[in-house]
Formats: structure tokens, sequence, C-alpha cells
């Protein structure tokens, strides 16, 4: 199978070598690729209970097996290591042109280990490999960096690479890469930053093989058939990107509003899919292999605010927007790109911000400390704020801790919206329970990618549920789970799930490695991948005590809207999600189980 | 008339599935480096470009080679390699002013758009956004034309 899916390039940043490895065929098939196989490695290699941002943190960049080919939207890689913020597993995903490009020059995953004397950049040109010093791009934003190292490297190479935030530890730094695109959760930016590794430059001449050629273009063509003809896969996205979701979920009454307080925003028309489509937005844009198309090129030409790139998406509508009761779509479009620029996930931020301003209007921090007044609706504060949080400016210092070290610092955490220190995207768990149950069980923290039930529960794929319900929801849940780490480790857009099955991703991986899966063999990879991510975050001391909400989710019922009135009623699905998964009552993996999927 | 692939750039994503296609059918792996199509994203203009062999009517590779390995086939007009006959000289490589014929060095031997031998071409088969199709009229052209008369009927309407 490693013949079909590439070599595993080694960088000891502290001693400044490479080493080109083969990769392990026994862990590759039963990790698959992408996010499973490099939790694999880090789990046997980094001791879960170290310091992120230590030199003994590695950090390893996996393609999966269909990355570089057709096999439906597959220009996507993950960037695997232990999170900063959360302390759990980080794994971040981003699409673009740079993953397909890696394996172009022979490579599926790289991991970097130790930390880098000086400021230094990774260099790839097929198999010649080298680190190269990077002083000279030290604190230039992401934009910049990329276009100084096309000119001094190779014309045609792709990079990924951090940003000032990313240089200062900022917890929720990111990783940008081909500009505009982002592996945005999680802090891993921070991470790269703490081994002084500046960015990843890769040219790549080669070709991808697939296992069996036919087979694979027959799935492709079914799939191509698949993703066109969903609603959502072949309309939605397409027309509006991940904005069309704005008046979909306010409508639906599950649009967090100032910090969770409200959950219908006034302004949500002003900042949803339509006012961007009639704005800011220049031209749609596709990953490499793209089917669906969902990227939003945007430029804003104006007196208050400048610039032009890629978003904001839906979560960044809202984090910007919504949450922190901002209608300015010029504003949250303007910190969009500060954010992008800077390298920081705009999710963490813009929550962050929103964690501030409640904590500002409730009398717990003073104008004279954050240096202005922080009411909710102030669209120049937050800009000004989410900028500050990058250089950790001022009170930006704070903020750049992420909302529940803020919140905890002012004796408040219970202010803070977040599951194992992650800030939740935009959706009311107590609008839809299944969404709630995702959120406390992911590996991640709150998180929408490691579980997306607002398929099922709102948007009806593959089927509708009732969003209200709690029964079935930990099978919902588990499965949707399972395959999703199964989806990240092959290289796939999460977004063909909408139109495509297990059997699909079956057929894709079998052709594409020669390896034989069943749908069932293939679900049970996703719950070895899952099951791995959790008992290193039981390793890292992530209790599953954690396994929880914020208060304001399980006690306080939604105030406003269709939903008013409901709570997440975490306790009624918790039990049967840990019996579903075979853990113990505690949350604990039992032996049997692990013994099952080859992990004990 | 002759079939060409047609390019419409304002449906283009930039998403290089013709690359990938294209090497793909041609070559066994998925490799744009090998494409005999490019799609080329120009990121910070959000502009995206794509160009393939345009079949000339009068080829300036067939004109160069010395060897007579490049031939216009009629009548479907595919301007063809001669693999038997190419020897690798490159002079076509020099000659095609839109760099649309490409010297592969693990052949030693030229290669270019062969429009798939009279299949739909692969390019044309799986671009999402139906940018590429393959026709003997230019649609995209006409599509261009009435655009701009219906423009300019629009505003004598007006006055």
């Amino acid at each position: 199978m490693s013949g079909c899916y590439g070599k595993l390039l080694r960088v000891d940043l502290t001693a400044g070598t490479c080493k080109i490895e083969a990769l392990n065929d026994k862990w590759a098939k039963e990790f698959i690729g992408g996010r499973g196989l490099a939790s694999k490695y880090l789990a046997e290699e980094v001791a879960a209970d170290i310091d992120a941002l230590s030199p003994k943190n590695k950090l390893i960049m996996a393609t999966g097996p269909l990355t570089g080919t057709y096999g439906a939207a597959n220009g996507r890689y993950m960037v695997v290591t232990k999170s900063p913020l959360t302390g759990t597993i980080a794994s971040s995903n981003s699409g673009g042109y740079f993953p397909c490009e890696l394996r172009y020059a022979g490579f599926s995953m790289i991991i970097f280990e130790g930390k880098a004397e000086h400021p230094c950049y990774l260099q790839i040109y097929n198999d010649r490999v080298e680190l190269v010093g990077a002083v000279h791009l030290w604190g230039k934003p992401t934009q910049e960096t990329e276009d100084a190292i096309l000119a001094e490297f190779h014309g045609d190479a792709k990079v990924a690479c951090i940003g000032p935030a990313g240089e200062n530890q900022v917890l929720f730094a990111n990783i940008m890469n081909d500009k505009h695109r982002a592996s945005g959760r999680s802090g891993v930016g921070a991470v790269m930053g703490s081994k002084n590794l500046k960015a990843v430059a890769v040219r790549g001449t080669g070709g991808v093989k697939v296992a069996k050629p036919a087979a694979f273009r027959e799935t492709a063509i079914e799939t191509y058939g698949m993703l066109k003809e969903n609603p959502v896969s072949g309309e939605g996205l397409p027309a509006l990107g991940t904005p069309v979701l704005v008046n979909v979920i306010n409508q639906f009454g599950a649009l967090p509003t100032r910090n969770f307080q409200e959950d219908t925003f006034a302004g949500a028309e002003a900042i949803s899919g339509e006012a961007l489509a009639a704005t800011y937005l220049k031209r749609n844009k596709g990953c490499m292999g793209c089917v669906i198309g969902c990227g939003r090129v945007t430029s804003l030409s104006g007196a208050r605010f400048s610039g032009s790139g890629e978003g904001p998406e839906y979560e960044t509508l809202w984090s910007l927007g919504a949450t922190c009761g901002v209608d300015d779509l010029a504003a949250i479009t303007k910190a969009n790109y500060i954010c992008n620029e800077y390298g920081m996930d705009t999710i963490t931020a813009g929550a962050t911000v929103a964690c501030a301003m409640e904590l500002y209007e409730k009398g717990l921090i003073n104008e004279a400390e954050i240096g202005m007044s922080l009411n909710f609706g102030d669209a120049d504060a937050m800009v000004k704020l989410v900028e500050m949080a990058a250089k950790k400016e001022g009170f930006g210092a704070k903020i750049a801790l992420g909302s529940y070290r803020l919140a905890e610092s002012y004796g408040a955490p219970e202010l803070s919206m977040t599951v194992k220190k992650q800030e939740f995207p935009a959706y009311d768990g107590r609008g839809m329970q299944g969404m709630a149950l995702n959120y406390a069980t992911s590996n991640r923290g709150a998180c929408h990618v490691r579980g997306y039930l607002v398929s099922p529960e709102i948007l009806g794929l593959p089927e509708k549920i009732d969003p209200q319900a709690t029964d079935g929801k930990a099978t919902w849940a588990k499965i949707f789970q399972d395959f999703t780490a199964v989806v990240d480790s092959v290289g796939v857009c999460l977004f063909t799930t909408f139109a495509l099955g297990v059997p699909q991703f079956a057929k894709f991986y079998s052709a594409a490695t020669g390896v034989e899966l069943t749908d069932e063999g293939l679900l049970e990879a996703g719950d070895r991948i899952y099951n791995l991510e959790r008992v290193f975050n039981l390793a890292a001391g992530i209790d599953p005590s954690q396994d929880t909400l914020p208060k304001r989710l399980l006690e306080d019922p939604i105030s406003d809207g269709p939903l008013k009135g409901e709570v997440a009623k975490l306790d009624q699905m918790l039990p049967e999600y840990y019996e579903q998964r075979g853990w113990s009552v505690k949350g604990i993996p039992s032996k049997k189980k692990l013994q099952e999927l080859g992990l004990a | 008339m002759q079939k060409l692939i047609r390019i419409e750039p304002s449906k283009c994503i930039g998403c290089k599935t013709c690359e990938m296609a294209c090497s793909f059918k041609h070559t066994g792996e998925f490799a744009p480096s090998r494409a005999r199509i490019v799609n080329e994203v120009f990121i910070d203009e959000a502009k995206f470009i794509t160009v393939t062999c345009m079949q000339c009517d009068e080829p300036w590779c067939e004109k160069s080679c010395p060897k007579g390995a490049i031939s216009k086939e009629m009548p479907s007009g595919v301007v063809l390699v001669d693999e038997g006959r190419c020897v690798g000289c490159r002079t076509c490589v020099s000659a095609c002013p839109f760099g649309m014929i490409k010297y592969v060095p693990v052949l030693g031997k030229v290669e270019k758009c062969n429009l798939c031998g009279g299949d739909t071409p692969e390019c044309v088969v799986f671009c999402p956004t139906q940018c590429l199709t393959i026709d003997e009229e230019d649609k995209p052209l006409r599509q261009k034309v009435l655009r701009f008369v219906n423009a300019m009927k629009d505003g004598q309407m007006e006055a």
C-alpha cells in the first residue's frame, strides 16, 4: 500500500536534519492515513502529558491516500499535534493546492520534531529537501511570507506558513496555506511557532498512482453525479458557500448571539450569504480536485476598511458577527482578513472577543484595562481587539489565551462558551441535542467538524431527524464521529459527506490502495481512530468529567425565538453514548474494546 | 468543422481537475506536471485561466519538425505526434507560441493534447462546472457576442 501512498519525511529541527523513511505499512492499514495515521504516529512518539509548546511536542502534516487524485474533493491535509489551547490531541484540516503538491513531491506525511535554534523554513523540491533560514521572514504576515518564498525558492511552489500570531504563540494561532486556506483550530500554528518553523514550501513534479485505475475512475464518475445532484453539495454550497447557513440557522433559532445570551440575531440578514454575494463577493473558488467550489473570494474597498482575500465563511460571520452582536459585514470581513494575515483561528478569536464583551458589560473588566469600551455590537472595537490579540498587544495578550483562560482570570469561567477550553462554533447545542452530545464528546473540544449532526438534525441529510429528541442520538453521534474520522483520514473534504456515504469511501479507498475494506471495516477504522485519540486525551490528563457543556447550555433555557425554553439534555444521552462506544460508565474505554480494535 | 475544447474562463473555479484527469488518462498517474492542459490559478487576482492546444490550422509545431513527425489529421483536424518518428529534438517546443507541446524526459519525446483520440476528452468529462466543453461551434464565444449585443439593444431601448 505504501507504494501508492508516498513516503514519510522526518525533520529534526533541533539537529537541522531531514530523513526520508518508509511509512509503517501495518499502521497505514489500520489507521488509513491523514488524521488517523498521523494520530497513531503522535501517540507512539509523544508522551501525552508534555507541554504542547515544548520541543518535546511534534507537529505532523499528513495527506490521505486520496489526496492529489480526482477522488472527490481531495485537496486536503491534516495537521496533527498536541494542542496548546485544549491540551487534547489536535487535528486541524485544510484544503488547497499545498496538500496535493506534497504528494506530487512523493510524500504522504511530514513529522517535525524538536525546535530550531533560529527561525527556519523547509524547502522541498521532489526528494531534495532542505531547511533554510527564515530570519528575514519572521514577523511577516502570511501572504507576504508566501510571496517572498515564491520569489526566492520556486514560482510554482505551494506554501503553508504561520503569521505573527503563530510566532507569538497565540493559543489559537493557525497555519495558512495557499494564502487563504487555514488549518484553523486548536492552535496548531502556535506549536509551529514554538518550533521556530515559519513555513513549508513544496514543489512536486511527480505523480500519484492508484492501485486500480479503472475502478477508481468509475467511482469518481459515480460520486461526481451524486455530489452534483445533492441539494447541499450541488446547489447550496456552490451558490452561496458556507454563509448559506446564516439565515437558515438564525430562522431555526439556534444562531448563538451575544455570547449565547440569545439565539436569534436581528442583524442576521445583513451578515448572510445573500448579503455577502450582493456586496463583497468577487468569485467562487474551489480547492484542488474540488467538485463543489464553496470558497468565496472577496474584496473590500472603502474609507473604513480595505483588503482582499477569501471568506468570511459561515462560522466566521457568526464568531466575528452574531456572537459579538456585530452586524457590520465590512468589519467582519476585515477582521477575517486580519485573522488570515496574522494566522489566527477566526472562531476562537471572535468567540473570545464576545466573551470579553460580556465580561465588560457585566462589570468584571473595566474600560481602563481594555483601553476602550467594549459593548456588544461595537464593530470597530471588535476589529481592533482581534488585531491586538494577534500582536499580543495590551489587553490583546489576554484575548490571545482564548476565552476560558480569559474568563477564569476574571473569576467567571462559566462565561466562556467552550468545551475542553475550545470555543463552540456557530450552532447552539440547546437547539439540536445531537450536536450538544457531539460537542461534549469531541476529541478536540467544542467543534462542528468531528460529528456534524447539523446535517440530519437541520438539513435533513441523509435523513431528517427530530433535533430536540434525545433518543437515538448516541448512535447518530458515534456513527458520524467514526465516519468523519475516516473522511479526515483518506484526505477528502468533509463537505462531500452531504452526498457520499460509507460505501463510496470504501470503494475509493480500496481502488486507491488495493487494500480491500468492507463498509464495516472502514467504520471500524474510524472507531479505532476515535478511541486512539480518546486514549491519548485520557493520558494527557483530560478527565471524562470534561465531557460536558457550559452551565449556560445545560441550565439556562434559550431566551428568545422559536426554540425559547430549550436546554441541552446531555445527561439523557451521555450514558448511552458511553455504552455504544464500549466505554465504562465513567467514560473510560474498556480493555475488551481496545483489544477488539487492536489498541491494547 | 473541427471539434475543439472550448473554454469559458468565467465558469472556472481553479480546481485543476482538468490537469488531474488529463494526466491520469494519458500517464496512469495523477501528475499535473504531465498534463496536456494547464489550469493556471492567480490567487491574488482571483482569476483562473485554462489553456490547451488550439489544434492550429497551420501548426507551427508541424512546420518546424525536421522529422515530419507532426501532422494535422483530417477530417478530425487534430494535430498529432507520431511517436515512432519523433526524435525528441524539441524544435516544436520552441516553435509553439502557446507552450502547449511538451518534452517529456522519461520518454525522450514530446507530448501534446490529442483530444483523447475521438472520445470525449477526459478534462471535459471531469470539469465540474462545464467551463470546458467540446464542440464544433464556439458556443462560449456566441454567448459573449449575445451578452454584448443584448447590452447594445437595451441601451438603444433606453435612448
